[in-house]
């Protein structure tokens, strides 16, 4: 895959850098809206969450070991784990609980 | 003075225009600290896309490129699906735009976060790496992003997320499935950490998040709206969920801002010196 491959590659991050870049830039004055200041307040949380559940359930062949590493990322983030301690957490706890169900 | 080097490439219109580049070392610094971790998370997430971009038949340089041009999970997995069944430009253009739609609305955060002596390129390019994780990282800083801490911030998950996608083409295939389905949940676990803390903090965000999970779960399951590809299903209920959460619990300004280390005197926490035309800024004017 050559030319067409190098094309495919603009087009991706041509895309990618163009929804990034223009609200940022484009938008030069302050929002002062309360009801849009609260709304953009809110906009990660809800993203972030959306993009985690359930798809975290069928990121790994065993939707079981998923269920155990949302509980696992929750419970550890909660007490204040930072980010690559609760990622990590993560993969070995779907490493233990998916060889677990194959030697059950 | 070992960061003479760093602070020597970083003298362009904004350092001048701060007072030198003592005041771009430590924040330069500040930001390189805070992209470690979500450098070696990226690693294993870009990992299984470099895997998925050798099954999509780019080459080593176009996988690895691509990698670092986007840094985009959802947005690099949904092209190279395209990729792989050799589709159309406008097809491959489309699917970029609805997977990535949510950094219009996080471009929109951010750019309420610039302070208005920012230039442009700045603006640009430090929305270039916007990723969920910088982006998270970026606005739980207290005021205004600080541009030689953002641009710090961006160094190592480049790399770590070139790198990744490079060790994902050369080794991936021999990796055992298991372990490569072990790290694909490294990015949930990121996610996690971001938006766990300060549920625990705010009750109202608390809420928000489990709304989210149960609203996404039955979005899932639900006959038509399950039709739908996972960008546009993440688009609607973002947009749905935060603004009836906004309509419901309107944000104190401070909050919304985090800008309580500032004199009260100052309007609404910025510098009036710096500030004459955002102060004088009626409501949301985009500047076409």
């Amino acid at each position: 895959m050559g030319a067409t491959g190098w094309a495919y590659v603009a087009i991706m991050a041509g895309v990618t850098f163009a929804t990034r870049a223009l609200p940022a830039t484009l938008i030069r004055r302050r929002i002062t809206s309360p009801f849009l200041r609260s709304f953009l307040y809110y906009v990660p949380y809800v993203t972030l969450a959306v993009m985690t559940f359930p798809a975290i359930l069928g990121a790994t062949g065993v939707p079981v070991a998923g269920a155990v590493t949302l509980v696992v990322g929750i419970a550890l983030s909660w007490m204040g784990a930072g980010l690559f301690a609760v990622s990590g957490a993560c993969c070995a706890s779907v490493l233990a609980v998916t060889l677990l169900v194959q030697a059950l | 003075m070992g960061q003479a080097s760093i602070a020597t490439t970083m003298t362009g219109a904004e350092g001048a225009s701060r007072g030198g580049v003592g005041e771009w070392t430590a924040p330069f610094r500040e930001g390189l600290a805070a992209g470690l971790p979500i450098a070696l998370g990226y690693l294993a997430v870009s990992f299984s896309l470099g895997i998925a971009a050798k099954m999509a038949g780019l080459s080593l340089g176009q996988g690895v490129l691509v990698s670092f041009l986007c840094n985009a999970s959802a947005g690099e997995y949904a092209g190279f699906t395209l990729v792989a069944a050799h589709a159309g430009y406008l097809e491959l253009a489309a699917m970029m735009l609805v997977a990535n739609a949510r950094y219009l609305l996080m471009g929109c955060v951010l750019s309420q976060r610039f302070s208005s002596n920012t230039p442009l390129w700045m603006r640009a390019l430090i929305a270039f790496d916007n990723t969920d994780e910088i982006f998270a990282v970026n606005i739980a800083q207290r005021g205004d992003v600080r541009p030689a801490r953002a641009l710090g911030t961006m160094v190592l998950p480049l790399i770590g997320w070139a790198g990744g996608a490079a060790l994902g083409m050369i080794v991936g295939s021999v990796l055992p499935s298991l372990v490569v389905q072990a790290l694909s949940v490294s990015l949930f676990g990121m996610f996690l950490a971001v938006i766990i803390p300060p549920a625990r903090e705010n009750h109202v965000v608390a809420g928000v998040v489990a709304v989210s999970f149960a609203a996404s779960l039955a979005a899932s399951v639900t006959p038509l709206v399950s039709g739908l590809s996972e960008g546009v299903r993440t688009i609607l209920l973002t947009v749905g969920i935060a603004a009836a959460a906004a309509a419901l619990y309107p944000v104190p300004d401070e909050e919304g801002e985090t800008r309580e280390d500032v004199p009260a005197d100052s309007v609404d926490g910025r510098q009036p010196a710096f500030e004459p035309v955002a102060l004088s800024s009626a409501t949301t004017a985009v500047e076409a």
